[in-house]
């Protein structure tokens, strides 16, 4: 294999799973260090430079970090990351001397944003400090979009919500409540805007037209609607017997927001088995703690109304046979099966549309009528005019709507001063050491084989009492400290000058996981044969050095497993090996020079 | 050398040997030797050899005498016995041991020091008696405890690390061994595992004295330019001369090796080694021309490595003894003392 070329800054921007895996890239073992040192502001701060709303997503982030996490591969469990994201914002002091500076004096560029949702909210976070002015048009009465309307406030206090949105507003945004933009054209026609950007969201929940649909309307809701109802407090009850058709993650906040208006058999019907399901296995685990029933293979046929009145739904009872990759390859119908219901809410996905956007307005829409965006830039065909968040590219999660919202302020801000959107800032990373003498590291490298904290809950007895009383306590300081120990430090790179290795064999013979090998150089298929432990995660890469001075042959690390303990650099007897922190520059508007070097294309 | 232990975690796919251990579970306490000795380097190689033989670990005893390499007995295989003899007695203790209880498995882990200098006439004694037991110098031709002296393998012309020219000729165990009889006899490097873990498993496996001379540079005073024994000299003087497969009895062959370029030689348990000959005129089992030839290549500064000499007919000291099969320890009284009725019957065939 050629040498690693390791000054591609994706490489060990890779290593650091949890951070390569976020949309935002935050800088996760960095804010948990700072977590186990007390120091929860700047953790905070870590984290609001990239992901914007740490307290939010802290507790209803999707968390792509955690299926990633290395401690995931050791063991079993990765580490509780977004649990350790809501301890830094639980315990924050005061950071507003640390946030960006807003200048007195404007640059006279003005920006519009639709929707006051995640991505719009970004945009203004990253352009108010550069001397935009941002003015956000929201429908409702109340900022924050889905954030707000769908997820409930069990899950997600509004006090959270007040306070990291409030942020942003009074860093100077222009936020316009009960301000539907109505048309596209009638705002673009207005002037006075630099830059428009949509970030309006997937508003429109799917619709299930099986027979009985008309009939039984009044007590068969579409279930980001009814949640929305809810967050409104427009719907304050629901009937004794609820089904939930659909398994995703608005389908667990439907189930569980019934129980509190009443409900007290609730059954989450899906038409496949568990592995399935869209809903995150946590969200899951919650539902079913709080009794929630979920009946798999059973797929919608009709509605059923006596008298007029909505009494349950009939079901196809589904079997599935499967391939040796666990993947449908046949599905028949056996059987049927009733449910009774006296309410039925439908959470089988949603889509975003633009009814208020004209057609003629040079913003193409393809045969779905989903607008063309261009997915680094997110601008549209019409230039000065940006989609971001779902309304983008169909529902993702908030973390994606925050990344969106980073790249299209970028965008913005380079339309606004004249240069070209596509030119852009390329990712980077610094490296720099953490030896600090003899025998120190200035990291805490020890191996803690505790286990994951398990998240408190208030009990089954007391969450039901009222519709706002937030289920999931946080860690205790106990809980904190014990789950920080279990991030691996994964950003504490292992750096090798293949110049410097006397082929002594110390780091091989010492490292607990077995990475490292040093043997005649080869093609990876089969180099990934001949090293010290099995090397069979593809998805990991080799780092593979230049040749060795001794003998020629290579030193090979296989990144999968490696616990980032430090005890090759610490057993080597010439410092060939490091320990580098790698600090991964994920540019943002503020970043932005006047011209760029084009990015170098993606490591493979 | 560190103070930070290595960490209990382990690779989750491992592999597992017959006892379903894995290395690790083979390992020892952390090694307080300079970070990158050679000693270490034996050390992994020991604990991967044991582990792939599947030695119950309460089956070992680990033995050694004073030196760097004398404490590296500590850092593999913590469930075995072990003893840290007086300087240089080594093989004292280890013929005691072996006499009292041939069942168990002896690793003896000496140095240059402690072997020929100190210890050089127990050394050659327990070879003499074809002692069961695998000998393994660490030698990296300083005395590094005592802050790099030369020792008795210092080759003549090696610069010490401040300058020194060494002037006394080198003492070189493979052919001391050689000249005394031993049965088994091969030289390897602490930096080719490859061949060294084949070696130590052929060694543990022999019946009888199976010295195994380890050229383990001393990381800290003996890995200079000058030096005879650093890394870097070692790998551009290192010649192998037969390359020695181990294959416990109870594998197949499953290698493909071409007819005539092997030499199968089959052990006392049914194990074989299978020696792959580099040099075409090198016979491992002709004691004088195999001999004759690593002085020919010592004196054009090459050190022959590999299995240079194997004798498997050769009876050892428990067969030349005719001694009980079972421990000591698990005789009946009455057959270990003959009683004062039995004591009076042998005096009495002197009077």
């Amino acid at each position: 294999m050629p040498p690693t070329d390791t000054s591609h800054p994706d490489y060990y921007h890779r290593v650091v799973d949890c951070q390569w895996a976020c949309p935002a890239h935050t800088d996760v073992p960095e804010y948990i260090r700072l977590i186990a040192q007390g120091r929860f502001t700047d953790a905070y701060m870590v984290n609001r430079a990239t992901n914007v709303f740490p307290g939010i997503l802290g507790r209803v982030c999707d968390r792509p970090c955690e299926p990633a996490c290395r401690r995931s591969r050791v063991e079993d469990k990765p580490v509780a990351i977004c649990r350790l994201k809501r301890v830094a914002a639980d315990h924050k002091d005061d950071y507003s001397a640390q946030l960006p500076k807003i200048p007195a004096t404007k640059n006279g560029k003005h920006v519009a944003c639709v929707g006051a949702g995640p991505a719009s909210l970004t945009v203004a976070n990253d352009l108010l400090p550069l001397g935009y002015r941002v003015t956000i048009f929201e429908q409702f009465g109340e900022p924050g979009g889905l954030m707000r309307t769908n997820i409930p406030s069990f899950r997600l206090p509004q006090s959270v919500l007040d306070e990291e949105i409030g942020t942003i507003v009074a860093m100077g945004a222009d936020l316009k409540l009960n301000h539907p933009v109505k048309s596209m054209k009638e705002l673009l026609g207005r002037g006075g805007f630099d830059a428009v950007f949509v970030g309006s969201g997937a508003p429109k929940g799917k619709e299930l037209n099986l027979p009985g649909r008309q009939e039984g309307a009044a007590n068969i809701f579409i279930g980001i609607d009814w949640l929305e109802s809810v967050a409104f407090e427009h719907v304050k009850q629901i009937g004794r017997e609820v089904l939930i058709i659909g398994v995703g993650n608005t389908a667990m906040d439907c189930c569980r927001t019934s129980l509190r208006l009443g409900a007290k058999h609730v059954k989450v019907m899906a038409r496949k088995p568990r592995q399935f399901f869209k809903a995150s296995a946590w969200e899951l685990d919650d539902a079913e703690e709080e009794s929630v029933e979920i009946i798999v293979n059973r797929a919608p046929k009709h509605f059923v109304i006596e008298n007029g009145r909505l009494t349950g739904m009939q079901f196809d009872v589904m079997e599935y046979e499967f391939d040796a990759r666990g993947r449908i390859v046949a599905e028949r119908v056996t059987g049927e099966e009733f449910f009774a219901a006296d309410d039925v809410i439908l959470a089988i996905g949603q889509e975003n549309a633009f009814p208020w956007i004209e057609r003629d307005l040079g913003i193409e829409f393809d045969k779905w009528s989903v607008p063309k965006v261009d997915e680094t830039t997110f601008e549209s065909s019409r230039p000065g005019v940006f989609f971001g968040g779902d309304a983008a590219f169909g529902p993702k999660n908030i973390i994606w709507s925050v990344e969106h919202g980073h790249q299209a302020a970028i965008s913005i801000h380079r339309h606004c001063q004249g240069e070209a959107v596509t030119e852009r800032l390329a990712p980077g990373v610094n490296l720099q050491s953490r030896k600090m003498g003899m025998h120190e590291w200035s990291y805490s490298n020890d191996y803690n084989p505790v286990e994951r904290r398990l998240m408190p809950h208030v009990s089954l007895k007391e969450r039901f009492k009222k519709l706002n009383i937030e289920v999931e306590l946080g860690f205790t300081a106990e809980q904190a400290a014990a789950e920080v120990q279990r991030c691996l430090n994964c950003d504490i790179q292992t750096v090798f000058e293949a110049k410097l290795c006397i082929e002594c064999d110390a780091c091989i013979d010492i490292c607990p996981t077995d990475c490292l090998t040093i043997t005649a150089d080869g093609e990876e298929a089969e180099l990934r044969t001949r090293l010290r432990a099995p090397a069979k995660n593809l998805d990991q890469p080799l780092y593979v050095s230049a040749p060795l001075v001794q003998t020629g042959r290579v030193m090979v690390k296989d990144e999968d497993l490696c616990v980032h303990c430090g005890l090759c650099a610490e057993r080597c007897p010439t410092a060939a090996w490091d320990m580098q922190k790698s600090y991964v520059a994920w540019p943002h508007a503020e970043d932005q020079p006047p011209k760029c070097q084009p990015s170098l294309p993606k490591i493979a | 050398m560190t103070f930070i232990p290595k960490p209990k975690v382990r690779h989750p796919s491992l592999p597992r040997n017959a006892l379903g251990l894995t290395r690790r579970d083979y390992e020892g306490v952390l090694s307080t030797l300079c970070a990158g000795c050679g000693h270490d380097s034996i050390t992994a190689a020991l604990t991967e050899a044991i582990w792939g033989l599947s030695l119950e670990p309460q089956n070992i005893a680990k033995l050694s005498g004073i030196g760097c390499s004398s404490k590296t007995t500590a850092y593999f295989v913590s469930g075995a016995h072990g003893f840290n003899s007086v300087h240089g007695r080594m093989p004292s203790i280890a013929m005691g041991a072996s006499a009292a209880n041939r069942n168990l498995a002896y690793v003896g882990v000496s140095g240059d020091g402690d072997t020929l200098s100190i210890g050089l006439g127990q050394f050659c004694h327990a070879i003499r008696r074809n002692l069961n037991m695998l000998y393994v110098i660490e030698n990296n031709g300083v005395y590094g405890l005592t802050k790099g002296q030369f020792s008795a393998s210092a080759d003549i012309g090696s610069r010490a690390k401040k300058g020194e020219e060494n002037q006394q000729p080198p003492i070189d165990p493979v052919l001391l061994a050689m000249s005394l009889g031993a049965s088994f006899v091969a030289r390897s490097f602490s930096g080719d595992k490859a061949q060294l873990v084949p070696l130590l498993q052929a060694g543990l496996r022999h019946r009888g004295f199976a010295l195994i001379d380890v050229l383990s540079p001393c990381v800290t005073f003996n890995d200079h330019e000058g030096s005879t024994k650093s890394y870097a000299y070692t790998r551009e003087h290192y010649e192998p001369a037969v390359n020695a497969d181990f294959v416990p009895f109870e594998r197949e062959i499953v290698a493909d090796y071409a007819e005539g370029e092997t030499h199968p030689v089959v052990m006392h348990d049914g194990s074989r080694i299978l020696l792959r000959k580099f040099a075409k005129d090198y016979d491992p089992t002709d004691r004088v021309a195999a001999s004759g030839y690593i002085q020919e290549r010592l004196r054009q500064g090459e050190y022959l490595t590999g299995l240079l000499y194997i004798d498997e007919t050769q009876r050892e000291f428990h067969e030349v003894n005719g001694t009980p099969d079972a421990p000591l320890n698990g005789l009946h009284l009455p057959a270990l003392s003959p009683g004062s009725m039995g004591l009076e019957k042998i005096l009495s065939r002197y009077r």
